[in-house]
């Protein structure tokens, strides 16, 4: 292994939030961070301060990360304020330190939503968003049961559209940037991915409705159309999903009002 | 020694998995539910597995240490599926499938296994499309495919440059869902650290809540793992930082044997590292090979000039001059040798002389740039991101690096270990890819695992296990099992040492480099088992872990990882050592042709090694099943 020498070393102050579990309350801490190569990584920049801390026997500081290829949706930090940090269209593993003069001072917290609780330092607790997966975001086909995969022709352009939303990495930046704490991004993605789709109409309305339902029990806001989220996402999912879970959802709700529902629903033979 | 009764069905090759089906013994639906399956990992496998088994009707507990199971590394896969559905009209079969990646594997792969696999490849593209997986389409609404390394047909199913996070994000819904209707217990958080064996049957699992630090005891009739590669034992790899080998390593220290743990893959088509701080290598898919161009200077003088400046007579395309037929998509281990051998030879370009150039400025003027942006937009994104080069207008520089393990543990044709009710699935298993993997291949095996084979062969082992049978969690089993894995806790906090986890990773990491990847040496194999030993004590003694065991603590958790990484570090060395043959991705320098390919030695090596735990300090034991090669001859594997 080479270290890199073209680049200029930088040195950076950060201000990180620890904050030992939930129940006890957190305080910014300054570490400094000197002699960095630019081309380093925040995250690699934090295992450097990490492992100082760690030689010293002091407790390292505690984030999310994982694939550090910005697609597993792991890692989840509040750079400076903004969620996933100055960049847009990136996770914050994809965060570079030559984003940042030498001599800056940078602010690390997790993201921040009541649905999130932080559960230690920079790492917060995301299981709300698992829980409206459960709730409908799912087509039912039991494995064996698939019928040949040509049979079902879908349109270029749908399957196109279907995929800008299913490229949702799950990370709750959305979240974190909007400042209702409203989750409809990350939803409207899922019920338009699966609704663009042919094979997602059999449980459109039951998607959308029981997925909202989750979200709002989970106590997420509602959106009032800022589109922070849509810009703050680091696949930069549209908002347009938005307005076509809320046709869905208003079509879902009168359907499911008006149609007669089999009093046998569910029974057998 | 182990009883390695690989089970391989009687018949004819492609009779054996139709005929084993109708022959093993089935559960019935009333049944299913008095029987619990802990499935451990959520990637492809273990998702699809859960899932599929809930489906069934068995009761399913699924353990993830990640805080979700859509976080599992399976996400990461960028370029394919591979499956044998000839959409293009180009002369695919089930056949061809087979028999491409039975010589990808470099003829150290199972016959039984590997046919299996191509059989039911089609059955996976069927069932993703039902769960709404978007695969890249043509206008008309039917499926695209693209071409892979290894192969001369166009069988590649693809979503973008995602095709691993739209797969996984498939059978995580159908996880989800099973989830949702109560069917699936999912406990996120929690690591598996030690595996349960009662009466000679794996019946549970030790875990630690990763919050809160606490141990659980979790009993069942039968465990599945699913926990994924141990490339991190190279510290730099493709991997994500959270993979690791704890799940399987310490199942192989409960009995359940390990094969061909040597067996590595390093990919051709990677980012080159940077600097020591890095943490992570990250993966250009080979998708790109099919239209970028892979060269080195003719010269050595011109690898410190603009590559833009050097004209085509003077750059070495060395892929398509060394493997004419097969070109850029020459397999991994094959590609991945040839770009060292050109390094080592002083043409390597970039600031460390560690990279080649995969260059696309044939293709811009063939497809146009918008052409390009449209098939690899988002790989040519993520290259900019982290090297901050257009590759649009400079070629990119790539570099192997270690990201798969065709090791795993040993199973037999039913995904079952030596150790009775512990099954293996997907990359922790060995059993399909031999010697080498192919491109696309990975996703095909875990989601055939997963929804196609342990739901028909996990009941061949419950229907002979009592329902009610499986112990209780205070047995002594248990009991042991816990205290085990609190002692070994509470041994890396007590060392107060001196040095950081990462430290001893980055070591280790190196010596496995330097002596057990791309091309391996007797004395380097020798010298690293004694330095490694050395680690390995210095490791216990000087390591640093501060805070506690009762709380979430992620330096416990890594050092939990890299104590049980160096052990399997000196495993694989030591399976290096005595396979004195080249195959693969296993290449001894002292058993190559001339033109520097792999001599295998069939004779005395056409098997699988399955090492056994033996006890602390104690030589593993080398068991050997026999490959026995029926439909396909056993041949010298060219590319040219």
């Amino acid at each position: 292994m080479v270290a890199s020498t073209s680049s200029k070393l930088i040195s950076v102050t950060l201000r990180v939030w620890r904050q030992d579990g939930p129940a006890v309350p957190g305080r910014f801490v300054e570490y400094k961070a000197a002699n960095l190569n630019p081309n380093m990584s925040l995250l690699e920049m934090l295992d450097v301060v990490n492992d100082d801390l760690e030689r010293r026997g002091e407790d390292p500081i505690a984030f999310a990360h994982d694939c550090r290829e910005g697609i597993c949706g792991t890692c989840s930090l509040m750079i400076d304020g903004k969620p996933h940090g100055p960049h847009r269209g990136v996770a914050s593993c994809q965060t570079y330190m030559r984003s940042f003069e030498d001599g800056a001072v940078i602010t690390l917290e997790p993201f921040r939503a009541r649905p999130f609780p932080v559960q230690k330092d920079l790492i917060c607790d995301r299981s709300a968003f698992d829980r409206i997966q459960q709730a409908g975001g799912f087509i039912t086909a039991r494995a064996g049961s698939a019928c040949e995969a040509n049979s079902i022709p879908v349109p270029k352009g749908a399957a196109d559209l279907a995929m800008d939303a299913a490229q949702c990495i799950g990370c709750g930046a959305c979240v974190a940037a909007c400042k209702n704490s409203s989750a409809m991004l990350f939803v409207a993605a899922k019920v338009s991915h699966l609704g663009l789709l042919p094979q997602g109409q059999a449980e459109r309305d039951r998607r959308v409705l029981g997925m909202v339902q989750t979200m709002d029990e989970s106590g997420f806001g509602n959106c009032s159309n800022q589109y922070e989220c849509s810009a703050a996402c680091p696949k930069l999912i549209s908002h347009d999903f938005i307005a076509r879970m809320n046709r869905d959802y208003l079509a879902a709700s009168v359907r499911s009002a008006f149609q007669a529902a089999s009093q046998a629903a569910g029974g057998g033979a | 020694m182990a009883n390695l009764d690989s089970r391989i069905p009687p018949g004819p090759l492609a009779d054996k998995w139709r005929k084993h089906k109708a022959d093993i013994k089935l559960v019935n639906p009333a049944n299913k539910r008095k029987y619990e399956v802990i499935v451990v990992g959520a990637g492809l496998a273990g998702s699809s597995a859960a899932s599929s088994l809930a489906d069934m009707g068995y009761k399913v507990k699924s353990i993830v240490f990640h805080d979700s199971p859509r976080r599992a590394h399976s996400i990461a896969a960028q370029g394919g599926i591979n499956a044998a559905k000839n959409y293009q009209n180009d002369g695919d079969s089930v056949h061809r499938l087979f028999y491409d990646t039975i010589k990808g594997g470099d003829y150290r792969a199972r016959e039984a296994n590997v046919h299996r696999l191509a059989e039911v490849s089609v059955n996976i593209i069927d069932q993703c499309v039902a769960q709404g997986v978007p695969f890249a389409r043509e206008y008309g609404g039917l499926l695209a495919n693209r071409s892979f390394g290894g192969a001369q047909v166009s069988r590649t199913f693809y979503a973008r440059g995602q095709t691993g996070q739209q797969l996984l994000l498939g059978a995580y819904s159908a996880l989800s869902r099973t989830v949702g209707q109560g069917l699936v217990e999912l406990v996120t958080q929690h690591e598996m650290v030690d595996l349960v064996v009662v009466n000679g049957h794996a019946k549970g699992v030790i875990t630690r809540d990763l919050v809160t630090g606490q141990l659980h005891r979790h009993a069942a009739d039968a465990v599945i793992l699913a926990t994924g590669g141990y490339g991190n034992v190279f510290n730099l790899s493709t991997y994500a930082r959270g993979s690791n080998t704890t799940a399987i390593w310490r199942a192989y220290k409960r009995g359940a044997c390990f094969g061909n743990p040597c067996y590595t893959q390093i990919h051709p088509t990677c980012i080159p590292v940077s600097g020591d701080y890095q943490s992570k290598l990250t993966l250009m898919s080979e998708s790109l090979r099919n239209d970028g161009r892979i060269w080195v200077p003719k010269r050595p003088e011109d690898c410190g000039k603009d590559p833009n400046a050097i004209p085509d007579e003077d750059r070495d395309y060395f892929l398509e001059r060394i493997y004419p037929s097969f070109g850029n998509l020459a397999p991994r281990d094959v590609s991945s040798r040839a770009a060292k051998r050109m390094c080592d030879e002083g043409r390597g370009v970039g600031e460390t002389g560690l990279g080649v150039y995969l260059d696309f400025s044939h293709a811009i003027k063939r497809l146009g740039e918008a052409g390009v942006r449209e098939r690899y937009g988002n790989l040519f994104d993520i290259y900019h991101e982290i090297t901050n080069e257009n590759a649009y207008r400079t070629p990119m520089r790539i570099y192997p690096a270690v990201h798969y393990t065709m090791g795993g543990l040993w199973v037999d044709y039913n995904l079952m270990s030596n150790v009775p009710g512990l099954f293996v699935l997907g990359e922790a298993n060995f059993s399909d890819h031999g010697a080498n993997r192919l491109g696309a291949s990975a996703l095909m095996q875990g989601l055939a695992d997963g929804y196609f084979v342990i739901p028909y062969t996990i009941g061949d082992y419950l229907a002979g296990q009592k329902s009610g049978s499986r112990p209780s969690t205070d047995a002594p089993e248990f009991r042991q099992a816990e205290d085990n894995v609190a002692a070994q806790v509470a041994r890396l906090l007590g060392a107060k040492g001196r040095e950081p986890v990462n430290h001893y990773h980055r070591r280790l990491g190196q010596l496995m480099w330097t002596h057990c990847g791309m091309a391996r040496t007797r004395a380097g194999l020798e010298q690293a088992i004694q330095e490694i030993g050395a680690l390995r004590e210095e490791f216990w003694r000087n390591v640093s872990v501060p805070g506690s065991a009762g709380s979430l603590n992620q330096a416990l958790e890594r050092a939990g990882r890299v104590g049980d990484f160096i052990e399997l570090g000196e495993l694989m060395c030591r399976d290096a050592l005595t396979r004195e043959e080249s195959c693969g991705g296993h290449f001894r320098e002292e058993h190559q042709y001339p033109d520097g390919e792999c001599k295998r030695d069939d004779t005395n090596f056409g098997h699988v090694a399955a090492w056994e735990f033996q006890g602390e300090g104690k030589v593993p034991l080398r068991n050997v099943e026999p490959l026995n090669y029926e439909a396909v001859k056993m041949s010298v594997r060219s590319y040219k």
